[in-house]
C-alpha cells in the first residue's frame, strides 16, 4: 500500500504543471477533424511563443462557451449567428478568415439532379432515401435547415430523416454505414478516412458557400479574457502570413480552406475545386 | 488482423502523443481513484459503524448514483466551473484538475457502496468483541478497514476501471486538447469521428491492455499480501 501512495503523491504533484502564455479557442468540429489547426497552430506558437488550446465543438456549443466567458476567441462558421454574437457585446467586431464549401454526399446512384431545389424536394417527396441531419445545432446542421426552408416544399419528416446529435464525422460514419445522404463540409469530407461507397452528389452551388469568422471575446464583459493574446492570434489568422498559412493547409493533396480576410485578394483568385467562385 | 497488428505497431512506434495521452489518462484516473478513495473508505466504514438517521437514504441516494451517466456529471462540473458558474473564479475549465475532479464525482459512489458491503461481515463477527473490549472509535474503523482491505481493493479497482473507461465526463470539461486535456478515450472518440476506425480501435485495444496490465498488478500485490498473512498465522 505505501509505495503504492507514494506513487499517487507523485501523480498529483506533477499535476501543477508551469504554465505558459496560452488561450483558448472554441471553434467547430470541421476545423479540427479536418486538420486545420494541426497545420496551421505549430507556425503561430512558433512565432509568438502563444500556446493555442483549441475545444472543438459545434458551432451553436462553441458560441455558449464563449458566451459563458470560457474561451478568449471563437472561430465559427454561421454568419447569422456570429453576427448576434457581436451584437450581443460579447465581441467587439468578427474578422473574415476562410471559407470552403458544403457538400452534399451519399450513395452513387442513378438519379441525376439538375438543381439543390430538384435534389432536396426529391427526398421530400419519395422519402426513399435516408438523409442524416446532424442535428446539433452546428454550423452545418443550421446551414441545413435553413436550405430545407428555403428549397423544400415542406419541411423534411418521416422515418427517412434521421436527426442523429452528433458531430460532422460520427454523422458522415452512419451515411457511410447505412448508405444515407448528408450535408457535410468539404474539409471533413476530403479527411475523412470511412468513406465507404459514399461520393459527392452535389457541390459548387451558391448556397453552399462555407464563409468562417473569427471573433476576440470582449475583455470588457469578461476581465479575465486574455485579449492581448486572442487579438495577436485573431490578426495573425487575418495577416498575409496566418492567410497563407491557412491556404497552404492540404489532405491527400487539396486545399481545405480558401483564405479571404482579404477581399480584393478573394476577387482575383481564380475558381477551382477547392474556392469555387462566390 | 489489420487492427492488432496496428496496434502493436503503434505501441512499438515510440509515438510521443500516444505516451502522453496514456500518461495522462493514467494521471487522471489515479488521481482521481485516489481522492474518491480516500473519501469513500472512511465515510463507509463510518457509515457501517454507525446508526443514525437518514443512513438508509444515503445508501439509497450513493447505490442509484453509481448509475450517473458521466455525462451529467461532465455537466454538472462543468457548469461549476464555468467562468459564469460558482467556481469559476478558479480558471479550472479545460485542465486536468476539472477531469479529476469529475472522475472523483462520479466514482466516489461506488467506492463508497462497494466498502459499504466489504465491512458489513467484518462487522458482524467484530462488533461484540469490539464492544466487549470497549475499543475507541478510531481504532475501530481502523481495524475494520484494515481487515477487509482485500475486498476494499476490489472496491478501488472497481473505482479505478469506471474512471478509466468514461469519455463523456472528461470530453465536456477537459475539451480534449491537444497536448492538454486528451486522454485515451477523448482520441478513440475523436478518431473514430475522423473515420479513422482501425486506429481508434487499435487504441481502445492498448486502453485495454493497459487495464489489465494494472489489474493485474493490483490482483499480485494482493495475493502475496494474502500468502504473508497465511504464513503468519
Amino acid at each position: 500500500m505505501r509505495p503504492f501512495i507514494a506513487a499517487l503523491t507523485i501523480a498529483i504533484s506533477t499535476a501543477s504543471m508551469a504554465m505558459a502564455d496560452f488561450i483558448t479557442v472554441a471553434s467547430t468540429t470541421s476545423t479540427q477533424n479536418s486538420g486545420l489547426y494541426d497545420q496551421i497552430l505549430p507556425q503561430f506558437t512558433a512565432q509568438t511563443g502563444i500556446e493555442v488550446r483549441v475545444v472543438a465543438v459545434g458551432t451553436g456549443q462553441a458560441i455558449r462557451i464563449a458566451q459563458n466567458g470560457d474561451a478568449d476567441v471563437l472561430l465559427v462558421h454561421h454568419r447569422a449567428s456570429e453576427d448576434a454574437f457581436v451584437a450581443e457585446g460579447y465581441a467587439k467586431q468578427r474578422f473574415d478568415v476562410m471559407y470552403n464549401d458544403f457538400i452534399i454526399v451519399g450513395p452513387k446512384t442513378d438519379f441525376a439532379p439538375s438543381s439543390l431545389d430538384e435534389l432536396l424536394n426529391h427526398f421530400v417527396k419519395t422519402g426513399d432515401q435516408t438523409f442524416i441531419s446532424r442535428g446539433d445545432d452546428s454550423g452545418t446542421h443550421k446551414r441545413e435547415r435553413e436550405l430545407w426552408a428555403k428549397y423544400a416544399e415542406s419541411m423534411p419528416a418521416g422515418d427517412w430523416y434521421r436527426e442523429i446529435g452528433s458531430g460532422m464525422g460520427a454523422t458522415l460514419n452512419m451515411a457511410s454505414a447505412i448508405n444515407g445522404f448528408t450535408l457535410t463540409d468539404r474539409g471533413t469530407w476530403l479527411s475523412f478516412g470511412n468513406k465507404g461507397d459514399l461520393g459527392i452528389i452535389w457541390q459548387q452551388d451558391k448556397d453552399l458557400r462555407n464563409p468562417y469568422g473569427v471573433m476576440v471575446v470582449d475583455s470588457d464583459r469578461f476581465p479575465h479574457v486574455k485579449s492581448d493574446l486572442a487579438i495577436q492570434f485573431a490578426q495573425w489568422l487575418i495577416s498575409d502570413t496566418g492567410q497563407t498559412a491557412i491556404g497552404d493547409v492540404r489532405v491527400a493533396g487539396k486545399q481545405l480552406f480558401c483564405p479571404n480576410a482579404n477581399q480584393q485578394s478573394e476577387q482575383e483568385q481564380t475558381p477551382d475545386d477547392a474556392c469555387p467562385a462566390q | 488482423m489489420d487492427v492488432i497488428s496496428k496496434s502493436i505497431q503503434l505501441i512499438f512506434s515510440g509515438d510521443h502523443d500516444l505516451f502522453q495521452i496514456v500518461l495522462l489518462s493514467l494521471r487522471v484516473s489515479f488521481t482521481a481513484t485516489f481522492i474518491a478513495s480516500c473519501l469513500a473508505i472512511p465515510f463507509g466504514a463510518m457509515l457501517t459503524n454507525y446508526d443514525f438517521t437518514g443512513k438508509r437514504a444515503i445508501m439509497v441516494v450513493a447505490s442509484a448514483f453509481m448509475a450517473l451517466p458521466p455525462v451529467v456529471v461532465g455537466l454538472l462540473v462543468y457548469l461549476m466551473l464555468s467562468r459564469s458558474g460558482p467556481l469559476g473564479e478558479w480558471g479550472l475549465l479545460y485542465t486536468p484538475s476539472a477531469m479529476i475532479i469529475a472522475q472523483t464525482m462520479l466514482i466516489f459512489p461506488i467506492v463508497l457502496v462497494l466498502t459499504v458491503e466489504a465491512l458489513k461481515p467484518i462487522k458482524r463477527d467484530y462488533s461484540h468483541l469490539m464492544n466487549a473490549l470497549d475499543v475507541p472509535p478510531m481504532l475501530r474503523l481502523r481495524t475494520m478497514i484494515w481487515d477487509a482491505r482485500f475486498a476494499i481493493y476490489t472496491a478501488v479497482l472497481a473505482g479505478f476501471g469506471r474512471a478509466l473507461a468514461e469519455v463523456g465526463a472528461v470530453i465536456l470539461v477537459g475539451g480534449n486538447i491537444n497536448g492538454q486535456t486528451r486522454v485515451m478515450t477523448t482520441t478513440i472518440a475523436l478518431e473514430s469521428s475522423k473515420g479513422n476506425l482501425e486506429l481508434a480501435l487499435a487504441l481502445g485495444l492498448i486502453l485495454i491492455l493497459l487495464a489489465l496490465i494494472i489489474n493485474a498488478a493490483m490482483h499480485g500485490v494482493a495475493r502475496i499480501g494474502q500468502r504473508y498473512q497465511v504464513t503468519r498465522q
